[in-house]
């Protein structure tokens, strides 16, 4: 079945299902929360229609493990959730992580502590996409700043899932999740799928954790004949518990590996007026977007201000960043939270420039008039 | 052992010759088994008892090859010729 | 003919050490063997059993078989295992559980799968404490007992698992012990061979510590109270009430028919598989 290629009406939500009917998903588990919970509908009437399968959990718990549990068995599966819902699927991401299952995981970001603000935006699971769950581990979490971006990053997410065997968080928010935008959707053709890599040995030779140079282990899936252990347990190449500090050392050095010696590949940036620019408003997500406006605003008064926005949350863009602190006197990172992605702006960049945060946490949107005032002020 | 263990009904007697057909009725890896004693306290006609090693032995006499004490071997470490085959290869 | 240790053997996994982790007369060893002689019996194909479990001494089973195994977080099999079955309906799906594991932390899942009726067999060993961490209580430790977070007599009720399953919507219940083990074996083959959430709790005996921390003995005496205290379901129909006092009923308790979640899924499949995407 092909996709509309007119103009549509597209829902950030609906956009983010439809890319991942585009990527092949064909496994849904959730269970409903604001302002995730059209991500869900949309699947469970879609999914059916191209002979996947869509399953409401009990909770957020057993939703992530069931979405892993698919994985396993072979599908390309997904859920989402909010930052509730997010904070209580830490558990079983941990286990995604140790055993290298590749698997999506989108948070639709709302108010918070805590129950929060079902309805209103945030950016305050950033940190958390990151540190979310206990020990030692790499995650990859991509942030898109419009309704197309939703349908083209969930499609990366799951193809950066599937290209190194872990668990991608799509890093959206309320307000890109309920707004709407007229966009054209591109030609299926077109669009790259990737697959995770299957086992090229026989059975009795396969390692399901398989150390090798590339650090990404060939999956087979349950029922193809590898009859092979997982377990969140620390395990040796065969998936079975150790305890000798070798293997320890081994399992959690490949862990890092596999995804910090391919951030070339992982991380995106894009940028905007930067070629000389010395002051910079660093911005992700929906904010990205208020910031186009704002530095072209600025453009405007011929101030040379330019807008870095990282598509790639985790790993933080660093040798962008460290390469970018030689030119900038000045960085604004502007963030729907009290602070959270400006300490690795602040990390990266050694003290060289001057950094301002502009933060709002008060449930809406910051304006491009906002980050406009800001920039007069610091500059 | 504790001495609830030694209260048990343990035997300890010398195996006496029997012919080796007899004998491996029942076969015990050593390595696997714990000495647990299910085997030879559940036997229903005692012909297990613990050697000084408290390694189940046989009294082949005694078998009557129903299998309960391979059934119930927690450690897979206990095997009985199925009836009617004490002769030849299994 | 090979012996039928000689056949379970075959199933182990050579690469595993042996004996297994489990103390020494530990009924858990002797359910793994009804179990895969179950299995054994049935014919499966290997590659078409994935062997779930969660975390403690019981879900230690699935490591040591040649089968799909998943080792997964504490409480959670079920949902991991839901997935596994929904995503590969052909998959035999058997999930090994203990009573902390499967009733405390994972008390939700153990409903929510029962109510589901996915088609899935939980086996549960049920040692009334928890092993794994040291001899603390669990939901099935009786009232007054003691465990090392209960020192002095557990206050709570224990659960009725069976009871709790077939509530919650279980098609298939069945009870046994691991000293009835050629019943066990039988009823392990018809919970797998059930089509719809079968369960079969298995009463069991942690002598190290639950047994020594109330007095009950080694594993060869709790064995014995599992022989005296187990009465078989069909005789307990013919038994005064009196005679029931103290006492467990053990064999199938519970067999009826329900649609099968993955079965009506794939109706759903069948019914609009044809129609287009649908935005509204």
């Amino acid at each position: 079945m092909s996709q509309n290629q007119k103009a549509q009406l597209l829902q950030g939500n609906e956009a983010c299902a439809k890319g991942a009917l585009a990527a092949g998903v064909n496994f849904f588990a959730g269970y409903p929360i604001t302002p995730s919970t059209e991500i869900a509908e949309y699947l469970a009437r879609n999914l059916p229609r191209r002979g996947g399968k869509f399953i409401q959990m009990e909770d957020e718990i057993a939703s992530l493990a069931a979405v892993i549990g698919a994985s396993i068995a072979g599908a390309k599966a997904m859920t989402a959730t909010s930052g509730p819902g997010f904070s209580l699927m830490q558990e079983n991401l941990g286990y995604a992580y140790m055993a290298e299952v590749p698997c999506v995981i989108v948070d639709v970001q709302r108010g918070g502590p805590s129950t929060g603000l079902p309805t209103k935006v945030s950016q305050s699971d950033t940190m958390q996409a990151r540190w979310g769950t206990h020990g030692d581990y790499h995650s990859i979490a991509i942030a898109p700043s419009s309704v197309r971006q939703c349908f083209e990053l969930t499609i990366r997410a799951f193809n950066l899932s599937e290209k190194y065997r872990t668990p991608v968080i799509l890093l959206m928010d309320e307000v890109l999740g309920h707004m709407r935008e007229k966009i054209i959707l591109p030609d299926p053709a077109g669009i790259k799928v990737f697959n995770r890599m299957k086992p090229t040995v026989p059975p009795e030779w396969y390692q399901h954790f398989e150390i090798n140079p590339h650090f990404v282990s060939p999956m087979a899936s349950f029922g193809e004949g590898y009859r092979y252990n997982v377990t969140g347990l620390t395990h040796d190449p065969l998936g079975f518990p150790t305890s000798r500090s070798e293997e320890i050392q081994a399992k959690l050095d490949k862990l890092e590996k596999k995804i910090m010696h391919n951030v070339n590949d992982i991380v995106q940036v894009e940028e905007e007026f930067m070629e000389e620019a010395a002051i910079a408003v660093f911005a992700y997500g929906i904010v990205a977007r208020a910031a186009r406006q704002a530095i072209r605003m600025a453009q405007q008064k011929r101030i040379r201000v330019g807008l870095i926005q990282p598509l790639t949350i985790w790993p933080f863009p660093d040798i962008y960043m460290e390469q970018m602190s030689e030119q900038l006197e000045i960085i604004i990172v502007a963030e729907l939270n009290q602070g959270q992605l400006i300490r690795e702006v602040m990390r990266t960049n050694c003290g060289k420039a001057k950094i301002y945060g502009l933060n709002r946490f008060d449930g809406d949107i910051l304006t491009p008039e906002q980050i406009f005032a800001k920039i007069r002020e610091v500059r | 052992m504790t001495e609830d263990t030694k209260k048990e009904n343990i035997k300890k007697t010398e195996v006496t010759r029997v012919t080796k057909e007899e004998e491996e009725k029942v076969h015990v890896f050593a390595a696997w088994c714990k000495k647990c004693n299910i085997c030879i306290s559940f036997c229903p006609t005692g012909a297990l008892v613990a050697n000084k090693d408290g390694l189940p032995v046989l009294i082949p006499e005694k078998c009557t090859q129903c299998g309960m004490c391979e059934l119930r071997c927690p450690d897979f470490a206990i095997t009985v010729k199925p009836k009617g085959l004490t002769e030849g290869k299994s | 003919m090979e012996t039928i240790t000689k056949v379970t053997h075959h199933y182990l996994r050579t690469k595993k050490k042996f004996p297994n982790v489990w103390c020494a007369g530990c009924g858990i060893g002797i359910a793994l063997g009804a179990i895969i002689r179950a299995i054994d019996s049935l014919k499966l194909n290997r590659d078409d059993v994935a062997m779930v479990s969660g975390i403690g001494c019981s879900s230690r089973m699935p490591v040591y078989v040649d089968f799909n195994t998943l080792h997964t977080t504490h409480g959670r099999a079920l949902a991991f295992a839901t997935g596994v079955k929904l995503a590969n309906p052909k998959l035999k799906v058997v999930v090994i559980t203990g009573d902390g594991d499967g009733l405390a932390i994972g008390g939700n899942h153990f409903i929510h799968t029962c109510r589901r009726n996915i088609d899935i067999t939980t086996i549960l060993i049920n040692n009334s404490i928890y092993g794994m961490t040291g001899g603390q209580y669990s939901p099935t430790t009786p009232f007054m007992k003691i465990g090392t977070t209960a020192p002095y007599g557990n206050r709570e009720r224990d659960f009725d698992i069976c009871s709790l399953a077939k509530s919650a919507g279980a098609t298939f219940v069945a009870r046994g012990t691991v000293y009835h083990v050629t019943l066990l074996e039988k009823i392990i083959q018809q919970a797998i061979l059930k089509k719809g959430f079968s369960l079969v709790e298995v009463i069991s005996h942690c002598h190290t510590f639950y047994g020594r921390l109330n007095k009950e003995g080694t594993a060869i005496k709790m064995m014995e109270w599992q022989k005296d205290h187990a009465i078989p379901i069909q005789a307990a129909a013919k038994l005064p009430p009196d005679k029931l006092k103290d006492k467990f009923l053990i064999g199938v308790l519970w067999d009826v028919d329900f649609p099968e979640y993955c079965e009506e899924y794939d109706k759903v499949i069948a019914q609009f598989q044809a129609q287009p995407e649908d935005s509204k």
